[in-house]
């Protein structure tokens, strides 16, 4: 695993540089991204080791930072453990490309700064392609099979708040604001 | 659509907005109540602190409320300095906080007079949707939102669109709120409700006791949804009165209008229904129980936020009076709360359940949270009233669980494989429709 281990507030690997895609299917929950024997712990790093422990175990061991974690649909259903976002800025994922995603999981990795992408056909990415992102231009570039598929837009609310920096710093400045 | 008709999400939001909102919009909205356990509460702490910094405050201490519930008491060392960093917190900032042995998060909530119809709550546990059993809107969110709102004391929302649940007639012997919730899960899948509320009427909702709306409201999130809302009416009140202490006066106007704008309307006629089971390992595999029906199981798991009442464990004791559990099968019960274990005990309900053979447990998450206390083995499978069954949920990624009421708990945990209530005497399962302690019906 790698040692970098950003924390959210210290932002994420660039999604512009190509990174590997490790591809899993539907349904993919909380409990498979973090399994709950592990959420005593709330260091990134420490969480990291054991992403995807029970489901994928090679994960933690070979995942580089920039990798990318693709999905197919409903991406992190189940418990609102922000250790499953967590855990994967702490593996150095540089960005979660899936179909869709549960709410909570969605909702956790905006305010944790951890770029999340609706990609309609995620499902045609392979596991191990050297995958990158055009977040601004909302397209997902599989570079093995020269194939490039368009994201849904995030709101821009939601755009917003992840250009601040996440819900951290966004209410750091809220405060600041109020007290002036 | 400005002036039109609005769904109860609609209203409740539009309030704590401060303005008119309609579904799609993005409100920051005052929280009338949060509440955070021993596993999501350490993080968000680690958030406060840190965007605050050294003198920070807590917005509204009487609104924020800790419970340890998922480690309790604890399993290791870790669980047991969380504890402590979420004790130490609460002295500090004078907010609420709960101790090891009064219960889940959920339950302690209602009990305690936190949740009251209209309002806006959250919590950093996904069943915060629980609270629209009470016409409040509860919503379950990330240890960074719990963490900023201590500190601001409101949060982003976007205005959910709204799914509604209608169930007309009555419901048979032997069906639940639990069936109800399982098919309506099964029908519209584990992702139909993301992002929206599941709302419920209808006669046979109505007719419900509040302790079964809870349940319908609980598992709202195992259909992806934001929220999941019965509207509150007179039996909302009583219930609130005599559960929670609470004098309430209700708002005629807080309901959905007539003609609301629902994304989609699901209708059912309850007599058509038969008890549910979800088989592994999705609560959207949901079947009528003729299909699973004489599964072996080698465990049955009584409680949780979902059913883990008063009303849920005395079903069960009431197909078990008298009787001994099947002698390959485990029955493991844990109350959702002190309270609920107090009340097992005067009642004899206890007594009963432990003399049938029963593990009875202190009040917490027990074995659905997967740390402890009834964890499942290789191969083990289990029938539990809980609301998951995720692969790995209560243990080893090899067992398997089956989801279904109280009263086929029951069934199964006498027979030692999964059994129909309806195949017992009546006497033994029809009280359950009927709520007792909180009087609100």
């Amino acid at each position: 695993m790698t040692d970098t281990a950003p924390r959210a507030d210290g932002g994420t690997p660039p999604v512009d540089e190509p990174g590997r895609a490790w591809v899993f299917g539907d349904d993919i929950d909380t409990d498979q991204i973090t399994p709950s024997r592990f959420l005593v712990s709330t260091e990134p790093a420490e969480l990291a080791e054991h992403a995807f422990n029970d489901l994928r175990p090679a994960f933690s061991a070979d995942i580089e930072a920039g990798d990318f974690v693709v999905a197919g649909e409903n991406f992190g259903g189940g418990s609102s453990r922000e250790h499953a976002p967590l855990s994967l800025i702490g593996a150095g994922v540089s960005a979660v490309i899936a179909q869709s995603f549960a709410r909570i999981f969605f909702r956790n990795a905006i305010n944790l700064g951890l770029p999340v992408l609706i990609c309609p056909d995620a499902g045609a990415i392979e596991d191990g392609a050297s995958v990158s992102i055009d977040l601004d231009a909302g397209l997902v570039h599989d570079h093995d099979a020269g194939e490039t598929y368009e994201a849904e837009p995030l709101p821009q609310f939601l755009q917003e708040l992840v250009d601040q920096g996440g819900l951290e710093a966004y209410t750091r400045q809220k405060l600041a604001t109020q007290t002036e | 659509m400005s002036s039109s008709a609005r769904t109860i999400t609609e209203k409740i939001l539009s309030t704590k907005a401060g303005r008119e909102v309609t579904a799609g919009d993005y409100v920051e909205a005052e929280i009338d109540a949060m509440v955070g356990h021993d596993v999501t509460g350490p993080l968000a702490i680690d958030v406060f602190e840190s965007v605050t910094g050294d003198d920070g405050t807590v917005a509204n201490p009487e609104s924020v409320v800790f419970t340890l519930d998922h480690h309790a008491p604890a399993d290791g060392v870790e669980a047991a300095n969380n504890h402590n960093i979420v004790r130490e917190f609460a002295e500090t900032y004078g907010t609420h906080q709960y101790e090891i042995s009064d219960g889940i998060c959920h339950q302690v909530m209602i009990e305690e007079g936190f949740v009251r119809p209209g309002d806006l709550i959250i919590g950093a546990d996904s069943h915060s949707t629980t609270y629209g059993g009470l016409g409040a809107f509860g919503t379950g969110v990330g240890s960074t939102d719990l963490g900023t709102v201590f500190a601001t004391g409101e949060l982003w929302f976007r205005v959910p669109e709204t799914i509604r649940f209608e169930v007309e007639g009555t419901l048979p012997d032997g069906v639940y709120a639990k069936d109800l919730i399982l098919r309506f899960i099964g029908d519209v899948g584990f992702d139909g409700a993301t992002y929206k509320t599941a709302e419920y009427g209808g006669s046979a909702i109505a007719d419900l006791p509040i302790h079964q709306r809870l349940v319908l409201s609980n598992m709202a999130i195992e259909m992806g949804g934001k929220a999941g809302i019965v509207e509150p009416d007179e039996r909302t009140v009583t219930y609130l009165e005599r559960q929670s202490g609470l004098d309430v006066s209700l708002d005629p106007d807080l309901g959905s209008d007539p003609d609301a704008d629902y994304e989609a309307v699901y209708t059912y006629r309850g007599s058509d229904l038969a008890p549910q089971v979800s088989k592994p390992s999705n609560p959207e595999n949901a079947v009528d129980i003729d299909e699973v029906a004489g599964t072996p199981v080698d465990q049955v798991f009584v409680g949780t936020c979902t059913n883990g009442r008063y009303e849920d464990i005395r079903a069960v004791a009431d197909v078990l009076e008298g009787e001994r559990i099947d002698s390959n099968t485990r029955l493991i019960v844990v109350p959702a709360s002190k309270t609920v274990y107090q009340t097992c005990l005067e009642t004899g309900v206890l007594e009963t359940l432990v003399e049938a053979g029963a593990t009875f447990q202190s009040a917490g998450c027990g074995p659905c949270a997967g740390y402890h206390q009834g964890v499942l083995g290789d191969d083990d499978v289990c029938l539990a009233t809980a609301n998951r069954n995720f692969p790995g949920r209560e243990g080893s990624m090899q067992s398997e669980v089956y989801l279904a009421s109280p009263a086929t708990a029951g069934a199964t945990a006498l027979y030692g494989e999964i059994t129909d209530p309806r195949d017992l005497e009546t006497d033994r399962y029809d009280d359950y429709a009927v709520a007792t302690v909180e009087g609100g019906r």
